[in-house]
């Protein structure tokens, strides 16, 4: 519809919309983080969520103590070998839709601990992350504005076509396989349906050879 | 005060020959080694002498020494004990195993200081020492099925550096081996 149209109806007060535009507003302006914190990311997410910083703004104001009822993970902090099991478990007992927040240089990447023997080099090894903060911890405006991208995120998805989200394709999965213990690291170290190494590479290198040509 | 400490402990415990350890670095923090045999009585012997009522184990560690020249290499468990009743502290003791690889065994001395149980845990699943009498003896930071012990100095770590998209150093040594087309030259 024309957007000149619409606005000068929407002067007489007749208002019109799309069921998408309407679906999606309700859906990015309610997404309840569950109550999940790892680390010392989890008192910044906690200050984000108080009267300081106010993710009630957001709608995101409800932090729910079960995975059942709950549309965000923020995973923010280190996440330990030990643990990562038991994320990918939470992750899978979330309901559809469900968004994934990478908060952090250790839920991102490992961090600082990288190089040690029991964190997981990033979380994005076993459940599809939707937005990555780095920052260590990264400030509470840092985490507003990854809500606000995932909000925009949120928005853009149609529901037909081939853009509508992952939890509208029937063939994509919604669970991903839980890390098994072995005897010296995690079984599978990682999951290749989630972690894909090799698209990164390739879209990093077309993105050098163009810096490269100017 | 050490050297007290050790004639003490040769005329009470019989048997008991424990040595000074000597710390070159400016702390000058140095320590007893017992033999393993008579640890669990000298160690009673610390807690219960009037003088010394070392009542309070604080920390609990592992050390790992690697094969030398002049030795084929052991680990150590070191205790630091304090006495809140007498006020002082620290005095250092040590044990030590026979070897790295399969005389690793170690009196437990959880049964005289109840503070040293997670700790000896702790020495148990990061450089596999052996505690023997001790209460609840298992792995308390890996999981279960681990099998390594991650502080001994000969581990290797999980190579996991498939994507390393800021690699320097070490990282950057590791994520080549993984991908060498992955690096920019």
């Amino acid at each position: 519809m024309d957007q000149k149209l619409r606005i000068e109806l929407s002067k007489q007060g007749i208002v019109v919309t799309t069921l998408e535009e309407l679906y999606n507003w309700g859906r990015k302006n309610s997404v309840w983080p569950m109550t999940f914190g790892l680390a010392c990311c989890a008192i910044e997410m906690i200050a984000t969520s108080m009267a300081r910083y106010d993710i009630a703004r957001f709608g995101a104001e409800v932090f729910r103590p079960s995975p059942r009822q709950a549309d965000l993970i923020i995973v923010s902090g280190t996440v330990t070998k030990k643990m990562a099991p038991q994320v990918v478990r939470l992750y899978n007992q979330m309901a559809e839709p469900k968004y994934v927040i990478a908060m952090g240089a250790c839920a991102i990447s490992g961090g600082p601990f990288k190089q040690g023997y029991n964190v997981l080099k990033g979380i994005d090894r076993y459940i599809p992350v939707d937005v990555h903060i780095p920052g260590c911890p990264p400030r509470p405006e840092a985490l507003i504005d990854a809500f606000m991208t995932l909000q925009k995120k949120i928005d853009a998805q149609t529901l037909t076509g081939e853009s509508r989200p992952r939890h509208l394709h029937p063939d994509t999965p919604s669970e991903f396989v839980v890390p098994r213990f072995g005897a010296h690291d995690l079984e599978p170290p990682n999951n290749p349906q989630v972690f894909r190494i090799l698209n990164n590479v390739d879209s990093r290198h077309a993105g050098e050879v163009d810096a490269g040509g100017n | 005060m050490l050297e007290e400490i050790k004639l003490r402990l040769e005329t009470s415990v019989p048997g008991c020959h424990p040595e000074i350890i000597l710390n070159g670095s400016p702390s000058e923090q140095h320590s007893l080694l017992l033999d393993s045999a008579h640890a669990v009585d000298a160690a009673t012997f610390l807690r219960d002498d009037a003088e010394l009522r070392l009542d309070y184990c604080s920390n609990v560690t592992g050390v790992d020494w690697l094969q030398t020249e002049t030795s084929h290499g052991y680990l150590e468990a070191v205790y630091h004990l304090y006495s809140m009743e007498k006020k002082h502290g620290p005095v250092v003791v040590r044990l030590r195993t026979e070897n790295r690889t399969d005389r690793i065994h170690l009196p437990s001395l959880t049964p005289v200081w109840r503070s040293a149980e997670f700790q000896e845990r702790e020495v148990f699943d990061l450089y596999g020492i052996i505690f023997d009498g001790h209460p609840d003896l298992r792995r308390i930071l890996m999981w279960d099925e681990f099998e390594d012990h991650p502080m001994r100095k000969d581990y290797v770590e999980p190579d996991d550096y498939e994507y390393e998209p800021t690699a320097h150093d070490d990282v950057l040594t590791k994520a080549k081996q993984h991908a060498p087309q992955q690096q920019p030259e």
